[in-house]
């Protein structure tokens, strides 16, 4: 299925863009990050399971158990320090 | 007239500064129930850890759509949890400079009590669960500014686990 991947903050300025689609298999968000680790030392350096990072399914915060569906807008990003 | 018909919109994100006035008066605008107004402004400081002129100026990045749809459903939280009338929040995003106005906070009640604890909630909410990001410029270059523990604390006292900066 295709999925639409955001990134955020620091790890939309290490991996060098603010998305991209992706084709995948993967049934959660988890294995998406894991699939995406294995793309460029980029994605592996902010994505790896060594970062603190907080997810997002189609704008709703998600953890890593959360169910993929396609078509979904996947966001990864750092924690949040608004306010 | 209809209170609930002339609420403004609950949220907004912008660039441009907000005049607190103004919005409280677009708050309270002809709804007579209301007998407190309680408000929340952050603005930016010019230190991070307790330097004097330590932050030349802050840069605040957002993820648009989920971030008006993660503070409407705060504010819905809010209603559920507290007796509130009205709340508004307005959070600015881009380049901003020590002493600029960053957040507001509103809410309206018909006694202080529910809008003191409403505004406080609806921080405490935004700090950790809300899609913002700043980033300082800084003598030494940019950083980004990291999470607080303390701020997924205060998160906690609602009973709700923020589980933001870990």
């Amino acid at each position: 299925m295709k999925v639409e991947v955001k990134y955020f903050a620091s790890i939309r300025e290490s991996i060098g863009v603010p998305g991209e689609q992706i084709e995948t298999s993967a049934k959660t968000l988890g294995e998406l990050r894991t699939s995406l680790v294995s793309r460029t030392e980029a994605h592996a350096q902010s994505l790896g399971h060594g970062r603190v990072l907080r997810m997002a399914l189609n704008q709703v915060m998600a953890e890593e158990s959360t169910p993929l569906c396609d078509g979904a807008e996947v966001a990864f990003f750092p924690p949040v320090t608004g306010g | 007239m209809n209170p609930s018909n002339v609420q403004p919109a609950r949220v907004a994100i912008q660039v441009g500064d907000f005049d607190v006035s103004r919005e409280i008066a677009q708050l309270r605008l002809g709804d007579k129930r209301v007998g407190a107004i309680c408000s929340f402004v952050g603005t930016v400081r010019d230190r991070n850890g307790g330097v004097p002129d330590s932050v030349q100026s802050l840069e605040l990045e957002h993820y648009p759509g989920m971030t008006e749809r993660s503070i409407e459903a705060m504010i819905d939280e809010a209603h559920a949890r507290f007796d509130i009338f009205g709340a508004r929040v307005v959070h600015r995003v881009g380049l901003l400079q020590p002493l600029d106005q960053i957040v507001l906070v509103a809410v309206t009640s018909a006694h202080r009590g529910e809008s003191f604890k409403a505004c406080e909630f609806l921080m405490d909410y935004l700090k950790t669960q809300a899609p913002f990001w700043k980033k300082e410029q800084t003598p030494e270059g940019a950083r980004w500014v990291d999470a607080r523990v303390s701020d997924d604390a205060a998160l906690q006292r609602w009973g709700i686990n923020a589980g933001n900066a870990i």
